[in-house]
């Protein structure tokens, strides 16, 4: 079955045309993407994890982009050099149906990028699980203090909890600056999932479930927060507004919801990691 | 076909009376309501136990229930067995020949079932169509406008529940029924009924979905999670009645296609031997046999949730949303590839045809097939890298994700090499082929920053989920569908589609085709997250220029469909049986082929590929084709 390429007698040597193009247009394309289109890839620099995921963005969209030339490069070449005649009789091709190199060749080159791909995933998946949501058991624990956030979704609303504060309990997201979060995900009804855009994270809400995801936020910044699971009839109003803010502008913060939800605070449930909703309801 | 004219023909109250489908139009309502009321003098009298409930949910599971077994019943599918029992001998006598009349009710012809296929599947692609249209008028604008809230939901879940369910049977319906029968030399597929059987159990399905709309819609887009679908109205009921059904009829048509492939392949046709289509259903029958029976099962967990009080996923009373996402995406993944496989083995099946030469690196491409299909059980978790679950396994699905570019990659280097130094003729088929190319090349490179876990954060669940597999379903699938209508249409009509118009088609199809959905790649980067009624106002311009972009290519989609009635109903131009130059088996058959396919099963010495091989034998009947009857 196997057949050597054979270069017919003044047939130009079509495989080494396509190689040196691709190689010329890789070695202008890849650098272009890495400086300009990498840091306009999101989600930007709000937090270490979101610029994290900038990195893993950029080193993706580099290995992207040669394999997109290839391709570009071979469909060009061959589509416009290979075409048959119009309106010519029907002439057979080359009877190739097989040439090992290039079989062992495409195999290799793209294990090799598969596995490098996984690689360089794992490693900066496991350094601080990279924004998501990791489950009740985080395997990805950042060192150092960190300040509790529990964040407890419902039909249709985030609200979130400060432990470390007497389990106070606000409608409002005020983080403070250069500092490690723990956040603690979970739901009251429908599975929603928090994502604040700007800070790279992305942590489903389930109910019965704590979904822990690590955040070490920078200076002082807004940020955006969707629900990004399907979670029934209002999900598309499911959106708010969050602000990371100075430790002095974060206490007095505090203080100022302490004060407002002072009336209310004991007829709070206890802190825990997940709340089940008594009597069970069947809402929506 | 003349012999049955000079019969004097019954007048038409009688022929409209005994088995057909408005026999079996009527008997499904009235099952219906059969089972409806049956259920609720079962229920009634507890019905207190409901109290909290609007409507008695197994009221409307009953009466769907029973409204299918009508309809069925109607079609004529208990005739057979019936008359066994009362000890007649087996035939396969259904319609095998009565005119255009069989392509409306219970036919056992292979063919006629892909015909039906083709126009039944063609009916709900244009419905799924319809209501993407709906959901971009709605996103013209940043703001809450044309639809309630609900019903945005409802029409974003029928556009997703109709794609996914039905189009699983796109090609295999029409070109797998169709075609490997004949590819291998047989007659018949291995089931006839249960071949019959799978398409209207999918069109009772299509109608049922439709129905949602009188039972107030479902909330829960096309993935129907747990426990927003244990609360939802019961319009869910409708959408896991449909899926289920999907799930008999892909286990059924994947069961039948594999028994056909292994047991009835004609003398010679060795498994080296097997056109590459025929592998690609192969293995696409396999991932329905494995997967389908889990989403019929995981269904019939929500329908106890829903109607038995029982708490399958129910966090509060003992069960496990995870358990939901588990189970539906270990049916999931193997779906979207049971989307894409049939795909890729259009491509390779006709690009040999169009380059003549022969398919390059043949075992390659069916590694490459049945490699996509075993790493497709082992990934499904990349859905559920942020939720929660098993974060430890996140390595392993991120890798096993990964992998299967590898496989993937086989088609793409088989596809290319074959095209390489050939003679490329470019018709419309193998446009759309090319474009297949293009299209996959884009949605598998996006999958990659989604397979990633860290860059998935930011990507999963937004639009560039969407618009990713937006480009492998539609730009794998649908272009390849059209790719094999182009192409083999003319067989099973035996009339041609007009050239011009399918390459204005083609053209504009691609174009907007990639104008509506890269952008979608931007606005998700961007933050916009899927099936939102509202997104920021500065994401209007994307979402508007897609929009414009979404109502042209539903155009050039209503182009394709009045160049196929133009060509095959009013300016007819007769196809000949080889208008390809292709040295595949169904066209040394006249278009269309006829009832009995073959009048002596043929005898296979080669594959179908052998272009530029002067001394391989074409492989071809031992006899003359048969002549048309």
């Amino acid at each position: 079955m196997s057949s050597a390429p054979t270069t017919a007698a003044g047939q130009p040597n079509h495989a080494k045309r396509v190689i040196v193009a691709w190689l010329v247009l890789s070695a202008i394309a890849t650098p272009l993407v890495a400086i300009f289109l990498g840091p306009a890839l999101p989600p930007g620099h709000a937090s270490q994890q979101a610029s994290e995921q900038v990195v893993a963005n950029t080193v993706m969209t580099s290995i992207v982009t040669p394999v997109i030339c290839l391709l570009l490069v071979f469909f060009v070449y061959a589509l416009m050099k290979f075409r048959t005649a119009r309106g010519g009789a029907l002439v057979d091709g080359p009877p190739l149906r097989n040439q090992n190199t290039v079989q062992v060749a495409w195999v290799a080159l793209t294990s090799a990028t598969v596995l490098f791909l996984a690689g360089f995933g794992t490693y900066e998946l496991l350094q601080n699980g990279s924004g998501g949501g990791q489950g009740p058991s985080p395997i990805a624990v950042p060192s150092g203090p960190k300040l509790q956030v529990q964040v407890i979704a419902q039909q249709w609303e985030f609200t979130y909890r400060y432990p470390s504060y007497g389990g106070l309990e606000t409608s409002q997201l005020v983080l403070p600056e250069n500092t490690e979060i723990e956040l603690h995900v979970t739901s009251l009804d429908a599975i929603h999932s928090f994502w604040a855009y700007e800070l790279g994270i992305k942590a489903d809400a389930n109910p019965g479930n704590d979904n822990v995801a690590f955040l070490r936020t920078k200076g002082a910044d807004t940020f955006h927060v969707h629900c990004a699971e399907l979670c029934g009839l209002w999900h598309g109003y499911m959106f708010s507004n969050g602000r990371v803010v100075s430790a002095s502008q974060f206490a007095t913060w505090i203080k100022q919801q302490q004060q407002v939800f002072a009336s209310v605070q004991q007829y709070m449930p206890r802190y825990a990691t997940t709340y089940f909703p008594d009597p069970q309801r069947r809402a929506g | 076909m003349s012999t049955i004219a000079v019969e004097a023909r019954p007048p038409l109250w009688r022929r409209l009376v005994g088995f057909n489908l408005l026999t079996a139009i009527v008997l499904g309502i009235g099952g219906w309501y059969v089972g409806w009321f049956a259920a609720h003098g079962v229920v009634g009298p507890s019905i207190a136990y409901f109290a909290d409930v609007d409507y008695n949910e197994l009221s409307i599971f009953m009466a769907y229930v029973c409204g299918v077994l009508g309809f069925l019943i109607g079609l004529g599918f208990l005739n057979y067995p019936f008359a066994r029992l009362r000890g007649y001998p087996p035939s396969l006598r259904e319609k095998e020949t009565g005119g255009v009349g069989r392509y409306l009710g219970l036919c056992t012809d292979h063919k006629v079932v892909g015909i039906q296929y083709l126009v039944g599947i063609g009916l709900f692609f244009l419905i799924g169509g319809l209501n993407a249209m709906l959901i971009r008028i709605e996103l013209l604008r940043p703001d809450h406008q044309v639809w309630p809230a609900g019903t945005y939901l409802t029409i974003v879940g029928i556009h997703g529940t109709m794609m996914m369910g039905m189009m699983t049977s796109g090609i295999l319906g029409p070109f797998g029924n169709y075609l490997v029968p004949i590819l291998i030399g047989a007659r018949r597929m291995a089931f006839p009924r249960i071949e019959a059987l799978t398409f209207w159990l999918l069109m009772a399905g299509g109608v049922i979905l439709e129905t949602t709309i009188f039972f107030g819609g479902f909330p829960t887009g096309w993935t129907g999670y747990a426990p927003l679908n244990i609360q939802a109205n019961a319009g869910m009921d409708c959408y896991i009645l449909f899926f289920a059904l999907v799930g008999i009829s892909m286990t059924l048509l994947g069961l039948n296609m594999i028994a056909t492939i292994v047991t009835m392949r004609a003398p010679g046709l060795t498994w080296t031997r097997l056109p590459i289509f025929v592998w690609g259903v192969l293995s696409t029958s396999a991932l329905m046999v494995l997967a389908a029976p889990v989403l019929i099962a995981t269904l019939l967990m929500g329908m106890l949730d829903r109607t038995a009080q029982t708490s399958f996923f129910i966090a509060a009373a003992g069960g496990s949303a995870y358990l939901y996402q588990n189970l539906f995406w270990f049916f999931g993944h193997p779906e979207v590839y049971v989307l894409a496989l049939p795909g890729f083995a259009i491509v390779l099946e006709l690009l040999p045809v169009f380059a003549r030469k022969p398919l390059w690196g043949y075992r390659l491409a069916v590694a490459g097939l049945l490699g996509v299909s075993l790493l497709s059980f082992f990934v499904w978790q990349h859905h559920l890298f942020v939720s929660g679950i098993n974060a430890d396994l996140r390595p392993f699905y991120m890798l096993s994700t990964e992998l299967i570019s590898i496989p993937t990659g086989f088609t793409f280097i088989c596809g290319m090499m074959t095209l390489w130094r050939g003679q490329i003729r470019y018709t419309v088929p193998m446009l759309f082929c090319l474009a297949w190319f293009f299209n996959f090349l884009i949605g598998g490179l996006t999958g990659v920053y989604l397979s990633d876990a860290p860059s998935d954060v930011t990507t999963h669940g937004s639009f560039f989920s969407m618009a990713h597999f937006h480009y492998t379903i539609m730009g794998g699938l649908v272009f390849t569908f059209f790719a094999g209508v182009y192409y083999w249409v003319p067989k099973m009509t035996g009339f041609q589609l007009n050239e011009r118009l399918g390459k204005i088609h083609f053209w504009s199809m691609f174009i907007l085709f990639n104008s509506t959905f890269f952008p979608l790649f931007i606005a998700g980067f961007l933050g916009q997250p899927r099936r939102v009624v509202t997104y920021p106002h500065n994401l209007q311009f994307l979402n508007d220029w897609v929009s414009v972009s979404a109502f042209l290519l539903g155009g050039s989609l209503l182009l394709f469909l009045y160049n196929f009635v133009k060509s095959l109903v009013f300016d007819r131009v007769p196809a000949p049986a080889d208008p390809w130059g292709s040295k595949s088996i169904e066209w040394q058959l006249p278009s269309p082929v006829p009832v009995h396919n073959f009048d002596r099963i043929p005898v296979f010495s080669s594959d179908p590929y052998g272009y530029g091989e002067p001394s391989a034998p074409v492989a071809a009947p031992a006899g003359a084709p048969a002549g048309r009857d």
